[in-house]
């Protein structure tokens, strides 16, 4: 009997949710269990790092890594995973632009540190005990991996092959790249595996999409009741659908949410926060600039709303100032 | 920044200038046939409509080395093309915002007005940004991208030269 090709599964700074992802193609999953062989998923089956170390180089067919780069054991271990497999594919939006985790790009490590271990609410730390890298007591030393200044997406850490977009991916989107894999049949490396068209294309509620909006302020979902049938952007929501990628199959509009960008953009656009920021704005309805700054203060937060799940890959990558 | 002074003594900052066809590349043309000297800090580009000028050129102008970004339009209701410098001005007012969220200060980037006839305007305009962006200091996004991953260069001082235990 042939040897089948060996998948793995890697996950970084991420939620979960992706390895979720997996698990969601329900009966499909036995078809791929029958297909390959699975040598490393840390989630679900008990490897240790020995065992990847012990793989020949390029002996796996293709790892799929979510999450994004924080850590340097996470850094360490992409660069090993990069050594043992022919291809890698970075999977759902943290390791492709970065994700949630890259929002903390606008602060430094020590910032974050010192709110998490001293100043959040939530803490009781009359120590002021924090993480340390290195710590000697009765004659054992145990250290702990370096928590980084920066977030970074997978591409900024290793080569990757594919993306795989989505917070998280859909289990259609997987199948079809693990199908791909298994023909031979692929895409030239760096393609995202998911259609090049913005997310209205698919949205089941772009025949509501006016020609010309006119915002005179922007609602939040929590502040009004959306109607379900027209387009967001119409009710004066943001919505992020004109500056991302479609293949999601519109899962959050249909449910009654606009969208928040996961997908990232299409292969003509570098930068999606910029692209929406410019398509947004450029439908305010003032025409002074008074009250321009009055419609746009409605929007508080740009960098996380136009940029959730992609600082660490936007333009600027982190907030200067934020180094050190 | 006052580390960045001392490290570049002579530095004088680059500037990119995005001027709308009809007016303030114009302008800046009659400030050169009227002789009007002003500082050589500007690569001055010419787009058809300020409103052309997309703010992804304006995040890729810093992340290239710029370190500033000016903008110039036709004055509200002169615009060729009927609203192109409403939308400059809207884009411009939450990208402002924006870039202060990033720690780029808000002299790096400024919108201005200037009609064809205001060749004078040009060289005040560029001189004052000019001489308010060398009191901040050189921007050095690419020099900087090269700091931040040079963290990357080792695995963690504690861990040289010894393999690390995950998941053990």
């Amino acid at each position: 009997m042939p040897e089948k090709p060996k998948v793995a599964f890697y996950w970084c700074a991420s939620c979960g949710g992706c390895e979720e992802s997996v698990v969601d193609l329900a009966e499909d999953i036995l078809m791929v269990a029958e297909a390959v062989d699975i040598v490393f998923w840390p989630v679900a089956m008990d490897f240790k790092k020995s065992d990847v170390v012990a793989m020949p180089d390029r002996s796996i067919v293709a790892t799929f890594i979510n999450g994004a780069i924080r850590t340097s054991e996470q850094e360490e271990m992409a660069r090993l995973i990069r050594k043992k497999s022919q291809f890698i594919i970075a999977y759902g939006s943290c390791a492709h632009m970065g994700g949630i985790p890259s929002l903390a790009n606008q602060f430094s490590r020590e910032q974050i540190l010192n709110y998490v271990y001293h100043e959040a609410p939530t803490v009781q730390n009359s120590e002021r005990t924090r993480p340390m890298l290195e710590l000697g007591r009765n004659g054992t030393r145990v250290t702990l991996p370096e928590f980084r200044n920066t977030v970074r997406k997978l591409d900024q850490v290793i080569d990757v092959d594919y993306y795989l977009p989505g917070c998280a991916p859909t289990p259609k989107l997987l199948k079809e790249a693990v199908l791909a894999l298994l023909s031979g049949n692929l895409p030239p490396i760096g393609t995202v595996l998911a259609p090049d068209v913005a997310l209205c294309d698919e949205c089941p509620r772009k025949e509501t999409k006016p020609e010309d909006i006119a915002y005179t302020e922007f609602k939040r979902p929590h502040q009004v009741v959306t109607d379900e049938s027209t387009c967001f952007l119409a009710q004066g929501m943001i919505c992020m659908g004109p500056a991302t990628r479609g293949g999601c199959e519109a899962v959050c509009t249909k449910g009654n949410m606009p969208c928040t960008g996961c997908f990232g953009p299409t292969s003509r656009c570098i930068d999606q926060g910029a692209k929406i920021l410019s398509s947004i704005c450029s439908a305010v309805s003032a025409t002074n600039e008074i009250d321009m700054e009055k419609v746009l203060t409605t929007i508080p937060d740009p960098v996380g709303t136009f940029y959730r799940y992609g600082l660490a890959g936007s333009l600027l990558r982190k907030k200067i100032g934020s180094e050190k | 920044m006052s580390d960045n002074k001392k490290e570049t003594k002579n530095w004088e900052p680059t500037i990119v200038a995005f001027f709308c066809n009809w007016c303030t590349y114009t302008a800046a043309d009659l400030a050169g046939v009227s002789r009007l000297r002003h500082a050589a800090n500007v690569r001055i580009i010419r787009v058809m409509c300020s409103g052309r000028v997309d703010p992804q050129f304006i995040l890729n102008a810093y992340a290239k080395g710029a370190d500033g970004v000016l903008i110039g339009g036709c004055h509200f209701g002169d615009c060729h093309y009927m609203e192109g410098n409403y939308k400059t001005a809207r884009r411009f007012h939450l990208l402002k915002r924006m870039l202060q969220d990033m720690g780029i200060e808000e002299e790096r980037c400024r919108l201005e007005w200037i009609s064809a006839s205001e060749g004078e305007r040009v060289r005040t305009v560029i001189n004052d940004m000019v001489e308010k962006v060398k009191a901040l200091g050189p921007l050095r996004l690419p020099e900087r991208f090269n700091e931040w991953d040079k963290e990357m260069e080792f695995i963690g001082e504690h861990n040289i030269g010894e393999e690390v235990h995950i998941h053990a």
